[in-house]
């Protein structure tokens, strides 16, 4: 049974809910290996049937008949995984250096089979003198899989606060 | 007239003198007092393009947007004309309308509550006595600039004395024409947005969207990203039959892929790509026939040219790139998504196809965006360097021939295009 909370405000993260623990240690391995770029990694962490999504609309909940900066299934993350790693995409090869934090973590529900959360995400990337700022509200829903070393992606949405304003062409994830 | 840049005298001359037939100076990249003149000789003196008629669907629609770097409202009354008008209240300068689009009755003030219709006339003011025998309310309506359309496309001017937009566009309008053909037997309407920054100047961009010798090169990624047929359409490289024209007024056309750059001229030989398979049976079970699916299917990625409008809107394809020129050494850009604009059932399965397929090369996050934001990135910071040394815009040069409508005409990849731009620049930056 899934154990929705009422309010998103008031709603208790339990830090002692295993459940929640492994989803937040997944978000957290996710982030260091997009800092990283070890995209085959990365891409390891998504169920089949998952979406990492960045939209344009901050509030759009479906994505099908809108345009979005990325909108991935499978097919387009292995293509994605292969832009980023095989060496023809100038944008790329030259990334810039991130870092990224996630957290302020409120749960939006659990079960055993699957947890959502909604979080922020502060990033810094660094490129020739330059520091650009991306910052954003990301939800996430991880599947629990029979140990933590199943547990998978199967939603990522990253809802930029200047999602529709004009930002940066990037080199890398969010 | 300058026949070389030296080291010497590269600051000293005038802007009329930074372009040569096969070249033009790295200065013109660089230095922010002539991004100052370009601003005032071209942006506030020529059509630039402010909107998609799509875009401002009925009476009281409007959208917000800039002439250079002036702010503008564009408005559609309740009569169905469109206005343009400077966002700025006339009482002591605030900004009207900080929402990008939207439907409104008119526009009130934020500050001291003055209020404008739609076609910018001053209708209200608060507490009016104080104003008695010091104002005429009728002369303080916003600031207009003149607008007109052509094909949908909307522009406008702070030039009263400018001529008309259709002389402006002259031979541009056939390929607006051929561009809206894309709808497949509907009109086209904005089906999205992306925008982006690069910190460059804009001439850089509006350079490479006739830029077809880049292609291959920067865009392997995207490239080696889609299906063979689509990487096959898209090899112009060696095809004699790829040509680029000079339009004239700075404005070209790059033909990509000739055999779409009429969809309506169609002899069925081509079969149509079995990735819409999938479309097409779609389409099928809302009842349309062969020839109406064929039609929308085949245009799915577009025309098969980019029509380069000087100074700020390329006709990509399938989408609109308008530049927005910020500083000397920042732009931004918008990669506008088209569609067919009809029944639901019809045309959301078509514009999900084309939805997904801007997103996969457009974009801050797309296959081809990010690439071509590093090239010019790395114009303009290599553009620091050696200010006595020109940019070539000399490719195709010694093979560029007028075609039988009279255009100056070379292969593709040359850089006739940049040429007719930098012609059209230096003639207005001479004016004065
Ligand atoms: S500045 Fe607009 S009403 Fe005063
Ligand atoms: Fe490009």
């Amino acid at each position: 049974m899934t154990e929705a909370p009422t309010n998103t405000a008031s709603s208790m993260l339990s830090l002692t809910d295993p459940r929640v623990v492994r989803a937040i240690e997944l978000i957290w391995r996710e982030a260091a290996l997009l800092d990283a770029k070890e995209y085959e990694d990365w891409q390891a962490l998504y169920a089949e049937d998952g979406i990492y999504v960045i939209p344009i609309d901050r509030a759009a909940e479906s994505f099908d008949d809108v345009l979005n900066m990325v909108y991935d299934d499978a097919r387009m993350r292995q293509l994605r995984v292969a832009r980023m790693t095989e060496g023809y995409a100038i944008a790329a090869v030259d990334a810039a250096t991130t870092v990224r934090n996630v957290s302020r973590f409120v749960l939006a529900s659990v079960s055993d089979q699957e947890v959502a959360l909604k979080a922020g995400q502060i990033l810094v990337a660094y490129k020739r003198g330059r520091h650009d700022l991306w910052a954003g509200d990301v939800d996430y829903v991880v599947r629990l899989g029979a140990t933590p070393y199943e547990d998978r992606l199967v939603r990522k949405v990253v809802r930029l606060i200047d999602a529709d304003d004009a930002v940066p062409a990037a080199g890398f994830l969010l | 007239m300058a026949t070389e840049f030296t080291a010497e005298t590269i600051y000293d001359l005038p802007p009329s003198d930074l372009v040569l037939p096969d070249r033009v100076a790295g200065r013109m990249y660089t230095d922010p007092a002539i991004f100052e003149l370009e601003m005032t000789k071209i942006f506030e003196r020529t059509w630039v393009w402010v909107a998609h008629e799509s875009e401002l669907p009925r009476g009281g629609s409007f959208k917000s947007t800039f002439v250079g770097r002036q702010p503008v409202i564009v408005t559609k009354d309740r009569k169905g004309n469109i206005h343009t008008m400077v966002n700025r209240c006339r009482h002591r300068g605030a900004s009207l309308c900080e929402k990008r689009s939207g439907h409104v009755n008119g526009f009130t003030c934020p500050y001291h509550a003055w209020s404008y219709g739609l076609d910018g006339q001053l209708r209200g003011i608060p507490y009016p006595d104080a104003y008695e025998g010091v104002m005429d309310k009728s002369a303080l309506s916003l600031k207009k600039l003149r607008t007109e359309s052509y094909g949908g496309m909307i522009f406008a001017t702070f030039n009263e004395d400018a001529g008309p937009l259709e002389d402006f566009l002259g031979d541009v309008r056939l390929w607006i024409d051929r561009f809206m053909a894309q709808g497949g037997g509907y009109p086209i309407k904005v089906i999205g947005t992306h925008r982006f920054k690069f910190k460059g100047n804009w001439k850089i961009q509006l350079e490479n969207t006739t830029d077809g010798y880049h292609f291959p090169i920067v865009h392997r990624s995207w490239m080696a990203s889609v299906d063979a047929e689509t990487a096959e359409m898209m090899s112009f490289m060696t095809d004699p039959t790829a040509l680029t024209h000079d339009l004239g007024n700075g404005h070209s056309v790059m033909q990509m892929v000739p055999e779409h750059s009429d969809l309506n001229d169609d002899d069925g030989s081509e079969p149509l790509q079995p990735r819409f398979d999938g479309l097409a049976a779609e389409l099928k079970a809302q009842g349309l026939n062969d020839a109406a699916i064929r039609k929308l299917v085949r245009a799915v990625h577009g025309t098969g040219f980019n029509l380069n409008l000087f100074p700020n809107v390329s006709m990509s394809s399938s989408f609109f790139r308008v530049l927005r020129p910020v500083s000397v050494d920042e732009t931004h850009i918008e990669h506008v998504a088209l569609g067919p604009d009809g029944p639901a059932e019809i045309v959301d399965p078509v514009n999900r196809t084309r939805l997904r397929a801007h997103e996969h090369f457009q974009g801050p996050f797309g296959f081809g965006t990010p690439d071509d934001s590093e090239g010019w990135d790395r114009v303009q910071r290599g553009a620091q360097g050696a200010p006595e040394m020109p940019i070539m815009v000399n490719r195709g040069l010694a093979r560029e021939k007028a075609s039988p409508e009279g255009w100056p005409t070379s292969h593709v990849t040359d850089e006739t295009g940049m040429r007719a731009a930098y012609d059209q620049w230096k003639q207005m930056m001479s004016d004065d």
